[in-house]
């Protein structure tokens, strides 16, 4: 349900980003989610706009989110922002109650300060080792994090419960990341037979219109991520041919 | 329904570690009694400890009614929203944004202040370029105002004053001076140095001095 009328609360919306960063596609998801239209702008991250540079001066970095020309910084405070700033548009991200909230806080800041430092560590691999070694030590986070699932949604479909939450866009922003990684290093980090539980939510989260809609192509991000590869692999001087 | 025994809160905390006294000092502010529960670290953790925080194994952890809490900046935005009183958020959603944002940015003063006495070499003088970015980044922001929630002593403030007795260790390892790097940060030190939940809850410098040469033994660091 559109609201177009929403982003009048304070004015007028614009988003920077990168069609493939799955932390402006977290942002995209909870725009999405709450019907809020907003103006998307397209970064060159290797010539990053005055306007970028002046709204993220600390990180210089996207998502920045602007509301009426202010900026709003990193993408979990993003989504927080928008749940209080438009309360009542579209479904909240934070359940109710102060407990859930807490759980829902944690796992959101599981994903980014354990989990995907886990996951770049196999993202950036080149050799059959460091897949091996990065892999292993990823494993464990995906196991906690589907202890998480059947903790916080109680039986429901997601993380949030019967409706998309907080955590639900923090990880599955990911997951065309996670799918790309998996293509290219052999590796099946969200096992279905180990991890029923979340590759079953990951399924159910991707199939979310309002996901659907900002998800791009995966086989541009997995062609993104072979060319990033190539680079790394020509400056590392590696011999191993990039896959 | 909790048993006696395990109702109010208790803090899993211990001693010098600056994200258990973020929640000491949250709790005094907001005159919310609590008891504190020091936790053994180097050697054996307890079983509560391992129960309450079975995913990091880590302090502090606020058990409310037995039900445990983790993470200082979680138990912060927990202890704002279910007890009434002084808030350390502002109401506003613009400026809740960023005091979240520099609560978060804050963490960075430890985690790079930690990598100037574990590490030697090019790594310690990159943790040192970067450290004077954040301290720098930490002054401008705070500008010429009182605290970091403007006229108040709020969210942000109670976030980074625990890294303060921290700030001498850190300009000696890195050879800087905070008075230099970020005067103005230095001076809300200061202000913020006599306030009663602050004093009540940090440690002198001197003995966050003598932890981190007792730290670097127990690693077998130089």
């Amino acid at each position: 349900m559109a609201v177009a009328a929403a982003a009048g609360a304070g004015g007028e919306l614009r988003l920077l980003g990168t069609w493939s960063s799955p932390w402006v596609i977290r942002v995209r998801v909870a725009l999405g989610l709450k019907g809020l239209s907003y103006e998307y702008l397209e970064e060159d991250l290797a010539s990053k706009s005055d306007l970028l540079l002046r709204s993220n001066p600390v990180h210089g970095k996207v998502p920045v989110l602007l509301h009426g020309g202010r900026p709003v910084c990193e993408s979990l405070v993003i989504l927080e922002y928008a749940d209080e700033a438009w309360p009542g548009v579209g479904p909240p991200l934070l359940p109710s109650d102060p407990y859930d909230r807490a759980t829902a806080r944690f796992w959101a800041a599981y994903v980014n300060d354990t989990f995907l430092p886990a996951f770049r560590a196999l993202f950036r691999s080149l050799t059959e080792e460091q897949r091996a070694a990065a892999f292993e030590n990823a494993v464990p986070k995906v196991e906690a994090l589907d202890r998480a699932l059947a903790e916080c949604s109680k039986g429901k479909p997601f993380f949030g419960g019967d409706a998309v939450g907080l955590v639900d866009v923090a990880l599955g922003s990911h997951l065309v990341w996670i799918r790309a990684v998996n293509e290219v290093a052999g590796t099946n980090l969200l096992d279905g037979a180990r991890f029923p539980g979340l590759a079953a939510w990951a399924e159910r989260f991707l199939a979310v219109d309002a996901v659907r809609e900002v998800v791009p192509d995966a086989g541009k991000v997995l062609e993104q991520y072979k060319g990033f590869r190539a680079k790394w692999i020509a400056a590392a001087g590696s011999t191993s041919k990039s896959t | 329904m909790a048993e006696g025994k395990n109702k109010g809160l208790v803090l899993l905390d211990f001693w010098v570690s600056p994200f258990g006294q973020r929640c000491r000092i949250a709790l005094a502010e907001k005159g919310i009694p609590y008891e504190y529960s020091e936790q053994e670290l180097l050697g054996t953790k307890s079983d509560l400890l391992l129960r309450s925080n079975p995913v990091h194994k880590k302090i502090p952890v606020l058990l409310h009614d037995g039900r445990p809490v983790c993470e200082s900046l979680v138990i912060l935005n927990y202890l704002d929203e279910v007890y009434s009183g002084k808030p350390l958020l502002p109401s506003d959603p613009y400026a809740r944004a960023g005091a979240r944002f520099w609560a978060a940015y804050s963490d960075k003063v430890y985690e790079l202040g930690t990598r100037l006495w574990k590490l030697g070499g090019d790594a310690r003088a990159k943790a040192r370029a970067e450290l004077l970015q954040v301290l720098a980044n930490l002054d401008g922001e705070l500008g010429d105002r009182a605290f970091f929630g403007g006229a108040e002593f709020g969210f942000v403030d109670v976030a980074v004053v625990p890294f303060v007795p921290w700030l001498p260790s850190f300009e000696r390892y890195g050879e800087f001076s905070v008075e230099e790097a970020a005067p103005r940060l230095a001076a809300w030190a200061r202000r913020c140095a006599g306030r009663e939940s602050v004093a009540g809850s940090l440690h002198p410098p001197e003995k966050v001095d003598e932890f981190i040469t007792m730290l670097k033994k127990h690693y077998g660091i130089e």
